[in-house]
């Protein structure tokens, strides 16, 4: 079951970054660049998201179980340390570079667009270089 | 044209918190689409099945949308292939290295009231800005 939602709850979450324009490399470089030609359709997306999320997730978490799952699985980090600064701070220099980040990277690849794929099997490779990195030295920890 | 720019991406926005939302309720699981990846392919057994589906499904799903509405995917990678290799790169390392993602980050993280997540987004949307102006207005890469 858990197998099927997946399915279904990904395929919902691509068509709506394909409606929401996030697919678009350019669209969303136009709304990165704030400090130039600003376009801030893209706010509407995170919007549109966090409020229906707000309502949402907050209902939700006062069950005590998920419907399919033994429990619910949250993040349990609570400080603010270097990792997550710096590595946030890298994922928006390559966001800002190709205008793609992970979601809409894959949602892409139906179309077969060659620098779709490039930019996925970076992705991974670069996911890769992290876990090795980290297995060594754990990183900026 | 106030539907393009104000309509569509409010919609695409409510729709993927409507599937982050079903994926929390049904599988207890936040949808960060970073760390789905990373297990679907590194994850242990059962943890990579149900994340496996998901990534196939973020791949039809916009197969579907472009069946039945292609003009939302006219649009050009109009950027230098060698610069979508490196994008990739920072955009892999430091997902993994921060936890997340604009899915993961943003879309789930901010609704939770996560000091983490804020501050994850603040910093990815100003390097992001950044790094696009450089781009764009001094190099005129993309």
């Amino acid at each position: 079951m858990q197998i099927f939602v997946g399915l279904i709850t990904g395929i919902i979450f691509s068509i709506g970054l394909s409606i929401s324009g996030m697919v678009n490399p350019k669209k969303v470089i136009g709304y990165l660049d704030f400090f130039g030609e600003w376009d801030p359709s893209l706010v509407f997306v995170m919007a549109g998201g966090v409020m229906v999320n707000l309502v949402l997730f907050n209902l939700i978490l006062r069950r005590k179980n998920p419907l399919f799952s033994e429990g619910f699985s949250l993040p349990t980090a609570r400080d603010i340390d270097k990792r997550l600064i710096w590595g946030s701070a890298l994922f928006g220099i390559g966001w800002g570079m190709g205008g793609v980040c992970p979601g809409p990277g894959l949602s892409n690849l139906f179309t077969l667009n060659p620098k779709a794929i490039i930019f996925c099997v970076f992705l991974v490779l670069g996911m890769y270089l992290f876990k090795i990195v980290d297995e060594k030295t754990k990183f900026l920890k | 044209m106030a539907w393009e720019t104000y309509g569509y991406p409010l919609l695409g926005g409510v729709i993927i918190g409507l599937a982050a939302s079903l994926l929390l309720l049904l599988n207890g699981k936040i949808f960060g689409v970073t760390g789905i990846l990373a297990q679907a392919i590194w994850g242990k057994g059962s943890e990579r099945h149900w994340r496996i589906a998901s990534i196939i499904g973020l791949i039809l799903g916009s197969a579907i949308v472009s069946s039945f509405a292609p003009q939302f995917f006219e649009y050009d990678f109009d950027i230098p292939t060698w610069l979508m290799a490196l994008a990739g790169l920072f955009v892999g390392f430091g997902t993994r290295l921060g936890s997340g993602c604009t899915s993961g980050h943003g879309i789930c993280g901010l609704p939770r009231f996560s000091p983490r997540s804020l501050a994850a987004v603040m910093v990815f949307m100003i390097t992001g800005s950044l790094t696009t102006y450089i781009l764009r207005h001094i190099l005129h890469l993309n």
